[in-house]
């Protein structure tokens, strides 16, 4: 029933890493490759989407634009889960006086709003999109987090667990036989749910120009670009957004279709 | 009642002591010299003279804690200090900037319960039928859609094609129109597929047949015994989702030239003004936390296991 939903969007995540992985090799300009004779065109055989105010061939820059975001995600993906795992594990494994601050910890970031935080973030390390990727995560991890420490907490006084402790087994070997295992369903459904809302803060905060500087080609930052050329030449706009949706679609699709595989208690769910 | 309140407020409290100091540390700690900031946005040339004197007009030069400390003494008392750049009272500018983006925030709170409940309601009452089929649909766009861009497509269609609301600006109640509905679309579907999972829980309790056997019309049905029951989830996902409204709705403000804190916060993040910066994050956080509490009172009055402490 949901192997169509998973085949479609590892298609469509597939496709886009491939160009972001091929982007100089199939994109048939250089991105940042002006050419003011011929600005703002509508489609030809030479510019298959037409150009943008400085006679850059749009296709490439859409091609190019696939590398910032897509790595942006997988970036913000890695910390998370590292943060999330070490600090959740640790909570769960350790327990007592650390396992009450970590928490605490947790609940401080969970105040503040996503967003606000991430602004924050960026205000405290500087704009870039190394910054933006760190601030993502930073005011994500914490959910990471505490999924981690309930799930270790439940493992760790389950008979089958004590029994390998007993038998000799240290605290990393249970991490890595008994805690990780489970943990992988649990944070794949988690994280596949989240990566869409990642990559709408990271098209976001790069619109608001927080992100890569202007030249580069980046959805978000092509979208604010064409601002000025809105009415003229509305499909500046229009294409990077529509790229930016395609994206996300895949990843919420993704992510609905593995939450109803693994996670079938909570199929059905919202959104 | 009370009770309840007073017990939420002090947890409260003491989280957004223990946040502003994180967030204190955090600048104190971030990249670069504050003093040399200062001095930029002040426009005074960085002499060894004149930055000696910056750290120790700022209490630079002073323990974190102690620097904190002094910080906190000011900010019991609403003082957050001038901002760096404008010279300004920070609680002024805030005081300033901040009731167009609640304004903005709250139309968005308008705009997802009257397309987030009806549809929900009505997508569980016809569930996998057409209307869900196509709810569902909705949804799963609305939930993909970019807000910023969606605010664009909103102005090309109604502003520029259609001619029907203003494109930008803050000007009579139409101007909040489009940027409410482009703030608000993620959570309203969100909030669409929560209604509707609830009220289809509460379809099957076991009090609806006698309720049913009593003869209740349909509509009175649906009306007290479903649709009240199942508004309890969805309103604690609304104070959740303030969050994201908040956020969404400083993006948004930069495309419809709404007078919000989004372009002030912007504007202290990239000239690093810390005391902006340290008020906008508080002033925030404050906001939330105090929406959270509202509907955490009306979750304890509906629902008394809540305002007990009783497991549900």
């Amino acid at each position: 029933m949901t192997g169509w939903r998973i085949r479609v969007a590892l298609t469509i995540v597939g496709v886009l890493a491939l160009a972001a992985l091929l982007a100089p090799w199939i994109a048939p300009f250089p991105p940042d490759e002006t050419d003011l004779a011929n600005r703002l065109q509508g489609p030809s055989p030479l510019h298959w989407l037409g150009t943008d105010h400085l006679g850059r061939d749009l296709l490439s820059r859409l091609i190019w634009g696939a590398r910032a975001s897509l790595a942006a995600v997988a970036a913000i993906l890695a910390l998370v889960l590292v943060i999330g795992c070490v600090v959740g594990i640790t909570a769960g494994l350790v327990g007592g006086r650390v396992d009450a601050f970590l928490m605490r910890v947790c609940e401080g970031f969970m105040t503040v709003p996503t967003l606000v935080l991430a602004l924050f973030m960026i205000g405290a390390l500087g704009t870039g999109l190394v910054n933006v990727v760190v601030a993502i995560a930073l005011s994500h991890w914490a959910y990471y987090a505490r999924l981690v420490r309930a799930t270790t907490v439940s493992l760790r006084n389950l008979d089958y667990v004590v029994a390998a402790r007993i038998a000799g087994l240290t605290r990393l070997g249970v991490v890595r036989r008994h805690v990780l295992p489970v943990l992988g369903g649990q944070l794949a459904v988690l994280a596949s749910l989240d990566l869409g809302h990642w990559m709408l803060h990271v098209a976001g905060l790069s619109f608001l120009g927080l992100g890569l500087a202007p030249p580069a080609p980046e959805w978000g930052i092509m979208i604010n670009d064409a601002r000025p050329f809105f009415r003229v030449a509305p499909m500046l706009i229009l294409l990077p957004g529509a790229a930016i949706l395609l994206t996300v679609m895949a990843f919420n699709l993704l992510g609905d279709a593995l939450r109803d595989d693994l996670d079938p208690a909570l199929a059905g769910h919202a959104a | 009642m009370l009770h309840f309140l007073a017990r939420r407020l002090a947890g409260l409290l003491a989280l957004l002591l223990v946040v502003s100091f994180v967030f204190f540390a955090m600048l104190r700690l971030g990249r670069g010299d504050p003093a040399l900031d200062y001095l930029r946005l002040a426009q005074i040339p960085p002499t060894d003279a004149a930055l000696a004197h910056a750290r120790a007009a700022l209490r630079l030069d002073r323990p974190l804690v102690e620097q904190y400390l002094s910080w906190l003494m000011d900010a019991l008392r609403l003082d957050f200090g001038r901002s760096w750049f404008t010279g300004r009272p920070v609680a002024e500018e805030i005081a300033h900037y901040l009731p167009a983006t609640l304004q903005l925030a709250g139309a968005a709170i308008g705009v997802m319960i009257l397309f987030g409940v009806p549809l929900g309601i009505w997508a569980a009452v016809r569930r996998d039928r057409w209307p869900d089929q196509v709810t569902r649909a909705v949804v799963f766009l609305g939930v993909s859609l970019p807000n910023f861009w969606l605010a664009f497509l909103l102005v090309l269609l109604f502003a520029v094609t259609l001619g029907w609301l203003p494109a930008i600006g803050r000007d009579g109640p139409a101007s909040i129109i489009l940027p409410a509905i482009a703030t608000a679309t993620m959570s309203a579907c969100v909030m669409l597929r929560l209604v509707r999972a609830s009220v289809l829980s509460a379809m099957g309790e076991p009090h609806l047949r006698f309720a049913r056997a009593r003869g209740l019309p349909r509509c009175t049905i649906l009306g007290r015994h479903i649709a009240l029951n199942a508004m309890v989830p969805p309103m604690t996902m609304l104070g959740l989702h303030v969050g994201e409204l908040l956020g969404g709705a400083m993006v948004v403000e930069t495309v419809f030239a709404w007078p919000g804190i989004g372009r002030w916060a912007l504007l202290a993040i990239s000239n690093r003004d810390y005391p902006a910066l340290q008020g906008f994050v508080l002033a925030m956080t404050a906001v939330f936390v105090l929406c959270n509490l509202v509907v955490d009172l009306v979750h304890a009055w509906l629902d008394p296991r809540v305002r007990l402490g009783l497991p549900a």
